[in-house]
């Protein structure tokens, strides 16, 4: 095969990343961007992200966002590495397969469906929308991408490790928080951050089941922008950016070191 | 140095591992199958078998990680069945090793004494002797990563010896090291048994392996035990065919029985022209049972004059393959019917003046006590 790259190559690869990354860049420049006037440059200044801070209402959403996030990502952590135990681990009990397609359901779902049957569901059950309404919604979104990566790392698990511990002593349950637990603990990190990353982008499922009292950060900028571009919103969609590639690549980065160490102990 | 070791051959003494009519079906398959098995305290036992025989589950049953479908276990005076693997007495050590990764090597060999609830400072004191005891001491701090092949067996060792279990289980432990290791590492865990009086079971496919350390060996084939006996036992008096072949080389020729002269059994064959004299008295045959004839390659006689006149077993044939290994030449000899024998021969003198070459006519003879009878 040849490894070098041919010019072809190297075109297709810049097209590539421009129709990717171009509208992004361009929204992060003009954050910089020292004229109101969002699609005209008037030099550099970084007067917008203070405006930022200074504008309580977006300051809120972002709040109410981010305690979203880390609420439902923890639940979906914790709900997510159950069900990947529950799958990989008991075997072939009935409705197996059934069962693992269902966990993955949500994944395929489109999400205009899952936010209008949540809100359908909260209606029915007359839980008032707002803050924990969202956070049940993220927490169903986001549980299934928890349990493919907890149970990647399973798959891959060897189980005479846990038959060692339960040999010289250890009971289940502690064979469990001091074997198994440790060894796939980056792969739950990486998990949450997945998690956690899904929940705060969200807009179509926050927006269907978001009440008076809880307004997220997408949902916000979303609403700024049909009233009309500010350059404030450049700002704050600029420092979203930020906040999810980093826990993109850490949640790469974790998954990529528990498969490396499980296969550089398997030899 | 334990040459009088041997309470097997003690009706009085009392087993401290008994299965009895033990059965491990899995589905349909059953992997164990009606087996009984004796083992005694001090004991250096191998279960030797080809793959899928059986022993890796019946030693899984020992530890505790299968129960059996029918048959009870065993030890000492507790019946194993229903005790889950946390609470028996024996530890293992496993064919992967199963280190735990995230533990260093001291830490790996403290993980059964912290079960136990042992002192902090007893445990740095067991765990200092294990590691004097394996010779690991300067790596008590690396992690399992950082080890070789042979130092991660060492420490897997460590580990299942540091509680004093009652017994010792040891599936395939030598598998994974290459050949001169292995070798010195059968007889430093000899020793070690030895100088610790611990019962060891051995799980192995390897015959060599089995040969060189086992008090007594266990050959299983289908679930079954074919053959319980001392290794000298299992290699002279194979108790059938399968075992004659399965440990060590072995030429089988068939015939079938013609009568008994002086003791010593007659047996027709294709491959010689008059009959073979055998001296196997403990056989129980009648005229005209068709039987296998065992004879070891080390047990032959090969040379190119013919024999006196009044030799017996004496069998002809052309040299087909010769394959020289520095301590012994193998000689692969076509006999007249289109049968191979394979005969060794000691190479004792450095120089031979004219050896036996390729094509040539030779005389292959053995000692009517050299060979064993298997009915078929």
């Amino acid at each position: 095969m040849n490894r070098r790259l041919s010019v072809f190559n190297v075109t297709s690869l810049v097209i590539g990343f421009a129709f990717l990354y171009l509208p992004i860049l361009l929204l992060v420049i003009y954050s910089f961007n020292a004229s109101r006037l969002v699609t005209v440059w008037g030099g550099f200044s970084t007067q917008w992200y203070g405006a930022l801070f200074r504008n309580e209402a977006l300051i809120d959403a972002a709040w109410v966002t981010l305690r979203i996030a880390l609420l439902s990502a923890t639940l979906a952590t914790i709900l997510g590495t159950l069900a990947a135990l529950a799958l990989t681990r008991y075997g072939r009990f009935p409705g197996r397969t059934l069962f693992t397609g269902m966990v993955y359901a949500p994944m395929v779902m489109p999400e205009v469906i899952t936010g209008l049957s949540l809100l359908l569901f909260f209606v029915a059950v007359d839980f008032d929308r707002g803050f924990w309404t969202i956070t049940l919604a993220h927490t169903t979104l986001t549980m299934c991408f928890v349990t493919v990566v907890v149970q990647s790392r399973l798959m891959t698990f060897d189980r005479s490790l846990e038959e060692a511990a339960m040999d010289l002593g250890a009971p289940p349950l502690r064979t469990f928080f001091s074997v198994t637990l440790p060894l796939i603990a980056p792969s739950i990190v990486a998990g949450f951050l997945l998690a956690f990353t899904l929940s705060m982008d969200d807009l179509v499922i926050a927006s269907f089941n978001a009440g008076p009292g809880a307004t997220t950060l997408p949902i916000k900028i979303y609403s700024a922008v049909r009233l009309g571009l500010s350059p404030e919103v450049n700002a704050a969609s600029a420092i979203l950016i930020g906040i999810v590639t980093l826990g993109v690549i850490s949640a790469t980065l974790l998954s990529k070191r528990s498969v490396l160490r499980s296969r550089r102990n398997a030899h | 140095m334990r040459r009088s070791f041997a309470p097997w051959a003690n009706p009085d003494a009392k087993p401290l591992i008994r299965f009895e009519n033990v059965t491990k079906r899995f589905g349909e398959s059953t992997a164990v199958d009606h087996l009984s098995l004796n083992i005694f305290e001090g004991e250096f036992f191998c279960l030797l078998g080809p793959s899928g025989c059986g022993k890796t589950t019946l030693m899984r049953m020992l530890a505790g990680f299968e129960t059996p479908t029918e048959g009870t276990i065993t030890l000492g005076d507790q019946n194993l069945a229903g005790v889950p693997p946390y609470r028996r007495p024996v530890n293992m050590m496993f064919q992967s090793y199963a280190l735990f990764p995230h533990m260093s090597v001291e830490k790996n060999i403290a993980f059964g004494l912290k079960q136990d609830g042992m002192p902090k400072d007893q445990i740095a004191d067991r765990v200092g002797e294990m590691l004097r005891l394996v010779q690991l001491e300067k790596l008590a701090r690396r992690y399992p990563s950082q080890l070789s092949g042979g130092q991660r067996q060492r420490v897997a060792l460590a580990r299942a010896l540091a509680k004093k279990p009652k017994v010792l289980l040891l599936d395939e432990p030598l598998g994974a090291l290459d050949k001169k290791l292995r070798e010195e590492t059968q007889f430093e865990l000899m020793d070690i048994q030895h100088d610790l009086h611990m019962t060891f079971v051995v799980v192995t496919h390897d015959q060599e392996e089995a040969m060189t350390m086992a008090d007594r060996i266990a050959v299983m084939d289908h679930g079954r035990i074919v053959q319980v006996a001392t290794p000298g036992e299992i290699y002279e008096q194979p108790k059938t065919r399968f075992i004659a072949e399965f440990v060590g080389d072995v030429n089988i020729i068939e015939g079938h029985v013609q009568g008994q002269e002086n003791g010593l059994w007659r047996v027709k064959t294709s491959s010689a022209e008059a009959p073979l004299t055998i001296d196997d008295p403990d056989e129980v045959l009648h005229s005209g049972q068709p039987v296998a004839i065992a004879v070891r390659p080390e047990k032959m006689v090969i040379q190119r004059d013919p024999p006196g006149p009044g030799a017996i077993n004496v069998l002809t044939g052309e040299v087909w393959d010769i394959g020289y290994l520095g301590d012994w030449t193998v000689y692969r000899v076509k006999l007249a019917n289109g049968e191979i024998l394979r005969v060794t021969r000691a190479n004792a003198s450095r120089f031979v003046e004219s050896p036996i070459d390729w094509d040539e006519q030779v005389y292959v003879t053995f000692a009517p006590d050299a060979a064993v009878i298997l009915a078929e």
